[in-house]
């Protein structure tokens, strides 16, 4: 078991939260809430060792990318995983932040 | 099953995570949780040995309503540790369904539905599952006494240990064809009988003893419904709309026991056999 932590810039802070995926095997659990303006921290439990250049990779295409950026809404990210390859990471990270609309909305529970 | 639109258009209970199976059972979809995956209360254990915890453990308690009573819906997450019970999540389990029957001793009739998907006590936490799960008995036959306790094997992980012992408990029991039910997951019966009494890797071998079918045939589950959420939501209003049972089924052990008297051991059982075993005689 590892744990590695990543920054990066965003803009206005998240307007909710959300959870979803599973700690199963080839899965991760993603734990979406608010952060400060400016900065999005990725905090990473995982139970394979040594693949910490892998998971900076795959979250730099997350939040560098087009599909969070820079200028995404500020999160603290925690993630659980257990051995999930970087395409499930990409997509748990994308449905978290689909997520957080219905989350948003009073009458929905904390995923879609 | 065999018409691809009316699978396409299907929606599966079994492929829902444990909150999306809350969802699908509770009304219009609105719950809250109770010690929700943000308050972190993770299992103490399972981090010293170097095992990933989930925020939730693998449990969801939601409270909401279902046909407009109010429910506590307890979901154990199968893809999570097997959806094995250790000292958080039992703890969740077993709490909530205490304060369902407080709920009742003061005229709130909050009933309980559990998602029973695990095999049982998670090993790593050893006697502090046990304990929880004895807990659960305990809270299942209390609640029992104001209020039907529905229990739900959907599938795929099933139903083992002392959960199945659980579930044995609950006034009714809702499978799918999926579903497996048994205090012995079939590993361990390979393990300790032999490969040649019982091979675990046959698989309708195993469904046509353990399976959600055969369970309801033999009168040990109330309620076998497709893998359709609307389905199984239907059949949880049905049985709640029942009220109680008349008699629990735990408390028709001498029916049972009565009924396994009359089996032949010198015979190889089949699963007609044990149909037969159980359904002699069963009145009610």
């Amino acid at each position: 078991m590892e744990r590695l932590e990543f920054q990066y810039s965003a803009g206005a802070p998240a307007t909710g939260r959300a959870v979803v995926g599973v700690v199963g095997s080839g899965d991760l659990e993603v734990l979406l809430e608010p952060a400060d303006a400016g900065r999005t921290t990725v905090r990473v439990t995982t139970s394979v060792d040594g693949y910490g250049k892998t998971w900076q990779a795959q979250l730099d295409r997350v939040f560098l990318g087009a599909s969070i950026g820079p200028k995404g809404p500020a999160v603290a990210l925690e993630i659980n995983d257990f051995g999930a390859t970087p395409g499930v990471v990409g997509m748990r990270i994308a449905q978290a932040f689909g997520a957080l609309h219905a989350a948003s909305h009073p009458n929905g529970g904390p995923t879609p | 099953m065999s018409n691809p639109a009316a699978l396409l258009a299907r929606d599966s209970f079994i492929e829902r995570d444990a909150r999306g199976r809350v969802r699908a059972l509770i009304d219009d979809g609105r719950f809250r949780e109770l010690i929700d995956p943000f308050q972190r209360v993770t299992s103490p254990w399972l981090a010293r040995q170097g095992v990933v915890t989930q925020s939730d453990d693998g449990v969801v308690v939601a409270k909401g309503a279902i046909d407009g009573q109010p429910v506590v819906i307890l979901a154990i997450e199968g893809g999570f540790q097997g959806g094995s019970l250790g000292e958080v999540g039992g703890a969740k389990i077993a709490g909530a369904l205490e304060l369902a029957a407080d709920d009742n001793r003061r005229g709130t009739p909050t009933r309980a539905v559990i998602l029973f998907e695990t095999g049982g006590v998670r090993l790593q936490e050893a006697n502090l599952g046990l304990a929880a799960i004895a807990e659960i008995h305990s809270a299942i036959v209390d609640l029992r006494r104001y209020q039907p306790v529905v229990g739900i094997v959907a599938g795929t992980v099933g139903c083992f240990g002392g959960m199945s012992i659980a579930a044995a408990l609950c006034s009714y029991l809702v499978v799918t064809r999926e579903a497996r039910l048994g205090l012995n997951g079939p590993q361990v019966i390979e393990q300790e009988a032999g490969i040649g009494e019982y091979d675990s890797r046959d698989r309708p071998f195993i469904w046509s003893y353990t399976g959600g079918e055969q369970r309801e045939r033999t009168g040990l589950a109330d309620v076998f419904v497709d893998d359709d959420s609307h389905a199984m939501r239907g059949a949880v209003v049905a049985l709640f709309a029942k009220g109680r049972p008349a008699v629990e089924r735990s408390d028709a052990y001498r029916h049972y026991r009565d009924r396994l008297s009359h089996y032949d051991p010198t015979v190889q059982v089949t699963p007609e056999i044990v149909r037969q075993v159980f359904l002699k005689g069963a009145g009610s």
